[in-house]
């Protein structure tokens, strides 16, 4: 299967590149070390040899997303859990009818935290509690009757969530509430 | 900038063309026992897949009171989650006894005489370290059977005349095996013992380069001219590779074929399960052990059996001392001789084990 070295090129015989039977023979007969067939065929080997190499590509890529699928899964996880979480619509928050006038209670929303207020005129406003700056948990100050959030100074309307001062570029999300003699039930808007 | 003036800049800097040079010199023989080489290699790839594994673990792993739960969770409720744990008990195994073919290939090709004494010192370090990585990897799912192993296995140190049942203690953290015990067994696992076994395996690997690889007596007695070998690289690195892969799909097939099971959590109160058995590379000296209570009874016949253990383990260790001579003589067959003897322990205490727990 060896190719040739230094006067034996297939050129060098007829000079038309491709060489006879004969020739092969005669060649081999002189060099015993040396098999031309895979020489002969030449053309053909070329387009196996790329075939061959195209599918052992193909095969290690293949292997190597079989190994690397599992592991991206199993690293997901906890993302795809989450994932779960936040498909949430409704939240029903038992006894949290008993909220006082002017407080506020914090309560999960699937995966991100929430506020629940029970203002000093009655009203009922439920928000997402996550700054539309940069994500810190936002508070509400009664006294200032405001949210504020203390990571860069944002200050939100605690009615309507529309951002008011400092760096927060969107309002916050208003949730739905319906109150009732169990408890108080939030939903998307 | 060319890659070649790129090259350049490294290579003055670091010296690549040095270790190029190395590789391209460097060879490996070749005759009837070449095959044995390679399980050095299996054994290395086999760590490395500890660690790719022992990482993945790690990422919801909690030691402590709640090991049992997160390993429940890592077992049933993270996606593939049990794989990776099926795959890291598994590869323990196959590591082990990949180490341990590598070792009897070392030793009756004669591959511990000069120059390669360290060789074999730091190797049987090395298989030292595996069975304490085996045995504290084992307690971490604190399931029954990890607390029963571990409340057996102590009870060797703790044989130890005056100061044994101190160093029990102090591996357990405390009388009995508890959440403590796994918390300092995890600390072992996943820091001290790889601090102590990464540097050592580089030793090791240092010393294979250094030396290459030994050839048994037969070959050695060639005339050069009749002793043939082959290109570190490329030849036996893709031959290396290639039992790689080999070695990735046995894994793959024991791991995803035979999920490693979990058992219920452990209770110190339960009683232990019945058929309860260590690991199989534990199997021999437990049975051992066990053998030498039948004829010693009591304490007696546990401080035989660890002055017996001990005494064989340092003649073990020290057989490049003993058996030194190039030439084939009274020694090189005492060796020998001792080799075959500690195979058959191995085995048949391993298969007596197996059979009387049924």
């Amino acid at each position: 299967m060896a190719h040739l070295g230094g006067g034996a090129r297939p050129e060098n015989h007829g000079g038309r590149g491709i060489i006879r039977r004969e020739e092969i023979a005669m060649i081999e007969q002189t060099n015993p070390e040396v098999h031309l067939e895979a020489i002969a065929g030449e053309p053909g080997d070329k387009n196996t040899r790329r075939a061959f190499l195209a599918a052992a590509g193909v095969a290690g890529l293949a292997y190597t997303a079989a190994l690397a699928y599992p592991i991206y899964r199993y690293l997901a996880s906890p993302e795809e859990m989450a994932m779960e979480a936040t498909a949430v619509t409704e939240v029903t928050l038992k006894d949290a009818q008993k909220l006082p006038l002017g407080s506020v209670l914090m309560f999960k929303f699937g995966t991100s935290p929430a506020l629940l207020i029970h203002h000093e005129d009655g009203r009922w406003i439920s928000m997402t509690a996550v700054c539309t700056h940069l994500g810190c948990t936002v508070q509400y100050e009664p006294q200032a009757d405001r949210i504020h959030c203390a990571c860069h100074g944002g200050v939100y309307n605690p009615y309507t969530g529309a951002n008011v001062s400092g760096p927060p570029p969107k309002p916050l999300k208003l949730f739905k509430v319906a109150v009732n003699e169990a408890g108080v039930d939030v939903s998307r808007a | 900038m060319s890659t070649k003036a790129i090259y350049d800049w490294v290579d003055e800097r670091l010296g690549l063309s040095e270790l190029a040079a190395f590789v391209r010199h460097k060879t490996v023989p070749v005759h009837s026992q070449s095959f044995w080489y390679y399980w050095g290699g299996i054994s290395l790839f086999l760590f490395l897949v500890q660690c790719f594994t022992g990482v993945l673990l790690l990422v919801y792993y909690r030691p402590g009171a709640e090991a049992y739960e997160s390993v429940r969770q890592i077992t049933f409720v993270m996606h593939f989650g049990w794989l990776i744990r099926s795959a890291h008990a598994w590869s323990a195994s196959l590591m082990i006894f990949s180490i341990l073919v590598h070792m009897f290939s070392v030793y009756f090709m004669k591959a511990y005489r000069k120059p390669r004494e360290f060789g074999w010192l730091s190797g049987m370090a090395l298989l030292g370290i595996a069975s304490v990585f085996g045995f504290s990897g084992y307690l971490l799912p604190m399931d029954e059977l990890s607390y029963f192993a571990t409340k057996v296995g102590l009870q060797i140190p703790a044989a130890i005349p005056w100061i044994g049942p101190a160093i029990a203690n102090m591996l357990r953290g405390g009388p009995d095996v508890s959440e403590f015990t796994v918390q300092r067994f995890f600390a072992l696992h996943v820091v001290v013992l790889p601090a102590v076994f990464l540097p050592l395996l580089g030793f090791h690997l240092w010393l294979v380069q250094r030396h290459g690889n030994a050839s048994p007596p037969s070959v050695e007695a060639l005339p050069p001219a009749q002793r043939k070998s082959m290109p570190f690289f490329p030849n036996f690195v893709r031959k290396d590779l290639a039992m790689w892969l080999i070695a990735l799909n046995i894994l793959a097939l024991l791991a995803s074929v035979f999920p490693w099971s979990l058992g219920k959590q452990f209770d110190s109160l339960a009683p232990a399960p019945m058929g309860i058995h260590p690991e199989w590379y534990f199997m021999s000296p437990f049975e051992m052990l066990k053998l030498l209570g039948v004829v010693l009874r009591g304490e007696a016949g546990e401080i035989a059996g660890i002055l017996l253990f001990t005494l064989g383990i340092v003649l073990w260790l020290l057989i490049p001392f003993y058996d030194k001579d190039k030439e084939s003589g009274q020694r090189a067959r005492a060796a020998h001789y001792f080799g075959l003897l500690a195979v058959f322990a191995l085995l048949s205490t391993t298969i007596i084990g197996y059979w009387t727990i049924r």
